[in-house]
């Protein structure tokens, strides 16, 4: 054999921890996020918004808005009552589905505080969100509906005139009442999800410019593709006359996969007042209007064996839609209807959801997106029927978990989970976590009487990602595939571009895929660049949702660069006057078998195929490949997450002493970008157990309008992790499963059950989210009185406190638009 | 409206301001630092921290006639010729991903070592309350921290 093919591969990639390319530009601020961009004649838009939570608009007057020096123009909804159509929902997940129209701007009502009912026009920022005062608005206020709870009861005022119910969607497999009627232990509880803001980093953020009939959008959006096709399908723009461009984008989380009010708004002012128009939202203005996440209850019903088998799930949601359905809002709690039974095997499983309308902002994706909820309420009724039993909540967790020899296997759901090995997760992370010191300590400080009591959380959880097999998007009704695009182009000097369809935002494609694009092909990491996030350059995609990039993403580049080297071959062969077949190709070069001397490069191929002045007869002169990857099933991440916290019994406060997290992940492309994908998700997921909640008051106000009221985590709020890593491969051809969720799915339950699992020698079986110091002492307090303490009594008697005036008070005033300093 | 002159990343400005016009305004929409972006209306977030005469301080919390005769540091103006120690220490220890909180926390981390050029962890996280961040969970902003600590940060 030759030198070439004997010597050692090139270090792979794969597996590296390559420092990300992303960063040059971010960290000296050369950064081009959309609120940068100054195009000539731009003009600003400030939204007027509604202060009424329901009410009627009776008269809306601009005119003295008008007459504000600078200000260009002012309009109602109205004013674009004949083309503003209705935002899109993606997602009717039932046959008889309730999708109420929803304008961009309210024309006749008003259904949630912030809903926007005129605009402005104007030089600057400063000048439009002056002349917001301006304008005259006559509302005739209705109730408002906040508990989806009662929101279904006849005498409830309505959202909508249909009524307040929007669908019923149910799933069962096995036989359910029979698993339930003579099972010899049944745990049943109710689980409060409580409602989040998603709190990217980069406020929304949009730029509309027309050229003649042709218009180009920026905005910090996760989804130019599908935001292009939606400007297109439903506002009447030719698709060929619409061009997205999501600049760097500064985070997302899920709140920027939406087709968003301002966005068609911004296009149809701009095209009316003939210049470019910005809009840039405040903090204060995004917490209202950016859809919001969670917003559950969930009754989970459990029936098992003595012996801890698990015989048969019952999950009954409520979910609350807020006012309107978004673009994916329905399907939203479809997505854990699959996660419940999680890693567990069982005979029998039954799911109902009723997606419910009240008068709030509408909910839709984030982190997470259904399977973070799902994964809480399983991991904490198991805590719950380990308590029952009276066995170790690790020991019932092994009894009913698939055993890793038993992959590939079909779940109670109908899904076939590839790959897995939950022993393993578990057994590692037991070992970081030194668990059984820790549990001595527990009970030498429950024998002492400590005040500061420890608890363990665990949370083995599972999720599915990769969103998804067009298949089965279509069976589950959703409006569009699942596949992903990518193109290779081989530049004539041995460069690559790479085009994915996937839109980053903070992920790190331009590493990644460089790092599987110089696996493939054989050329440099430096020597490759990634574009992406603008519809000229990469016209098809279903851009970066439900930790999806990397295993259908970067399937098709990998799928793309497959075709490259078909079609180099096949050149490369003139090149070397071999025959195709007799060629092989490693680490860039292509050989002839059995000849050290007769190989050449891909990059020396690029160039000829660039001159094409000797190719084969009928070959076209270009490497240049396109591929679109539809995957063939999820991918399932999972993970053995251990926590454990200190509570202090007579303050309620909690403190996150250690946090071990092991996940499977299936293979790694860069183990730095992994590592911090993680991080991230374990915070967001920590933030919900313990510091933010959405919340309104009686009214429908909402009064954590700012990051003072609504708590995103600071680093002195967060503990250090340990993080490790198992791997089992994926199905797919890369291995890969997905990350981006991961840390979030699991935290939350982990950090609620450690709370538990501290105070159940009190009597304490729930605390509702967030767990703050106030909620813990309270759950105490009533367990020590008697008292169930479930989430929902919890519930309950905090809105009755907050009715006797002791609620947090929110700000007075409705803020209305952006600057207004 | 107000006569200033404010000092940005070495170059000297003289502008007319509305007595209203935040800092972050002024440095983003008058002089073209689009570096420094804005997170928030409270002052919670700290994305828009720049150094002021030396002390980091939020943009937004900030008028820009009270930047008048300061010298004002930017994120764009903190290389000098080479990556400053915490920049170069954010991108070894991957301590940022959508990269929005970025500049701000630069500054402050900056500021942070300034003030104390040996931080525990404890009191690097202290430190940095005042600035959020959604992607990373804090734990390699930390490390980034103390790498640049211990590549003796001084300035």
């Amino acid at each position: 054999m030759t030198a070439t093919t004997d010597a050692p591969a090139a270090e792979l990639e794969i597996g590296r921890a390559r420092l990300r390319k992303e960063d040059a530009r971010l960290i000296t601020g050369q950064t081009n996020w959309t609120d940068n961009m100054r195009l000539p004649g731009m003009l600003h838009l400030a939204f007027l918004r509604s202060p009424f939570a329901h009410a009627k608009i009776t008269r809306v007057d601009v005119s003295a808005a008008l007459e504000q020096p600078g200000v260009i123009a002012a309009f109602s909804g109205a004013d674009f009552a004949a083309e503003q159509g209705s935002l899109p929902c993606a997602w009717p997940v039932t046959e008889d589905i309730q999708i109420p129209a929803h304008p961009p701007m309210a024309v006749d009502e008003v259904r949630y505080v912030g809903e926007a009912v005129a605009v402005v026009v104007a030089r600057d920022r400063y000048t439009a969100a002056d002349a917001l005062n301006a304008i005259d608005v006559d509302y005739d206020p209705l109730s408002p509906v906040l508990d989806i709870r009662t929101a279904l009861d006849a005498a409830s005022p309505k959202v909508h005139e249909a009524g307040n119910k929007s669908y019923e969607w149910v799933f069962a497999n096995g036989d359910v009442d029979g698993a339930f009627s003579d099972a010899p232990v049944v745990v049943e509880r109710t689980f409060r999800q409580q409602r989040l803001i998603p709190c990217a980093m980069e406020p929304r953020a949009v730029v509309a410019q027309w050229n003649g009939d042709a218009v180009t959008l920026w905005s910090a959006t996760q989804i130019p593709h599908i935001l292009r096709f939606a400007l297109s399908a439903f506002f009447g723009i030719p698709e060929q006359d619409v061009r997205v461009i999501a600049p760097d984008v500064g985070g997302g989380f899920g709140s920027k996969l939406q087709v968003t009010a301002e966005e068609v708004l911004a296009v149809l002012i701009s095209r009316r007042v003939g210049k470019p128009v910005k809009w840039n939202e405040s903090r204060s203005e995004g917490n209202l209007t950016v859809h919001h996440g969670r917003d559950q209850w969930q009754r989970i019903r459990v029936a098992a064996d003595r012996d801890g088998r698990i015989r048969g799930l019952d999950v009954d949601l409520l979910a609350d839609m807020g006012a309107y359905l978004m673009l994916v809002t329905p399907g939203v709690p479809l997505l854990g209807a699959f996660m419940y039974p999680a890693i567990y095997k069982m005979d029998a499983y039954s799911f109902k959801c009723t997606g419910v309308f009240t008068t709030k902002m509408p909910t839709d994706a984030y982190r997470g997106a259904g399977r973070p909820e799902a994964t809480f309420a399983i991991e904490r009724i198991i805590d719950e029927l380990a308590a029952e039993l009276g066995i170790e909540p690790l020991e019932l967790r092994e009894r009913n978990w698939i055993r890793h020899e038993e992959f590939p296997f079909t779940t109670i759901c109908g899904l076939t989970y590839d790959s897995g090995n939950y022993e393993a997760a578990t057994s590692k992370a037991k070992e970081l976590f030194d668990y059984d010191a820790l549990r001595r300590e527990q009970q030498e400080r429950i024998e002492n009487g400590d005040k500061v009591r420890l608890g363990i959380g665990i949370s083995t959880f599972t999720e599915m990602c990769g969103l998804a097999p067009s298949r089965v998007l279509g069976s589950l009704s959703y409006g569009a595939g699942g596949w992903e695009s990518a193109s290779i182009r081989m530049l004539p000097t041995g460069k690559v571009e790479v085009v994915t369809g996937s839109s980053a935002h903070g992920q790190g494609h331009e590493t990644a895929w460089s790092q599987l694009v110089a696996d493939q092909l054989g050329v440099p990491f430096e020597d490759i660049r990634v574009l992406h996030g603008d519809t000229l350059v990469s016209p098809k995609g279903m851009d970066t949702y439900g930790s999806r990039s990397l295993a259908v993403g970067g399937l098709a580049v990998v799928q793309a660069c497959d075709k490259v080297i078909g079609k180099a071959k096949i050149i490369a062969a003139a090149m070397l006057e071999a025959s195709a077949d007799d060629l092989e190709f490693s680490a860039g070069r292509f050989a002839v078998r059995g000849d050290p001397d007769a190989s050449t490069s891909i990059q020396e191929v690029a160039l000829a195929t660039f001159a094409a002045h000797a190719l084969p007869e009928g070959v076209e002169p270009s490497l240049d490949s396109d591929a679109t990857y539809d995957p063939d099933n999820f991918s399932f991440p999972h993970g053995t997450h251990l926590c454990a916290t200190e509570v202090d019994t007579e303050t309620g406060f909690v403190k996150i002493r250690s946090y071990v997290a092991v996940d499977d992940i299936g293979v790694v492309v860069n183990p730095l970008i992994v590592e911090g994908q993680v991080h991230g998700g374990l915070a967001q997921g920590i933030a919900q157990a313990l510091y933010e909640e959405g919340v309104y008051d009686d009214d429908g106000n909402l009064v954590t309008t700012t990051l003072a009221d609504y708590l995103v985590p600071a680093a002195s709020d967060l503990p250090s992790y340990v993080t490790e890593r198992t791997e089992t491969r994926a199905s797919n051809r890369l291995g890969v499963k997905g990350v981006g969720e991961a840390g979030t799915i699991a935290s939350t339950p982990a950090v609620v059950n450690a709370i538990i699992d501290a105070l159940r020698p009190f009597g304490v079986t729930d605390v509702e989210m967030p767990c703050t110091p106030e909620r813990v002492w309270r759950a105490i307090q009533s367990a020590s009185s008697g008292g169930q303490g479930s989430a929902e009594e919890q519930h309950e008697a905090r809105q009755n406190l907050a009715s006797q005036g002791n609620s947090p008070q929110g700000i007075g005033e409705v803020p209305q638009s952006g600057e207004t300093a | 409206m107000t006569h200033i002159t404010v000092t940005v990343d070495g170059v000297k400005y003289v502008d007319q301001v509305e007595p209203r016009l935040l800092l972050v305004h002024y440095l983003r929409e008058v002089v073209g630092k689009t570096g420094t972006p804005v997170g928030c209306d409270t002052s919670n977030c700290g994305a828009c921290t720049v150094l002021m005469d030396g002390q980091s301080v939020k943009s937004c919390a900030v008028l820009a006639v009270q930047a008048d005769g300061s010298d004002v540091v930017t994120i764009e103006g903190l290389a000098n010729g080479e990556l400053h120690p915490v920049q170069r220490a954010f991108h070894e220890e991957h301590a940022l991903q959508c990269g929005y909180c970025t500049p701000g926390m630069i500054m402050a981390a900056a500021d942070l070592l300034r003030d104390n050029p040996h931080p525990t962890e404890a009191e690097i996280r202290e430190g940095l309350e005042g600035n959020l961040c959604r992607c990373t969970g804090y734990e390699n902003i930390v490390r980034a921290v103390k790498r640049a600590a211990e590549a003796g940060v001084t300035s």
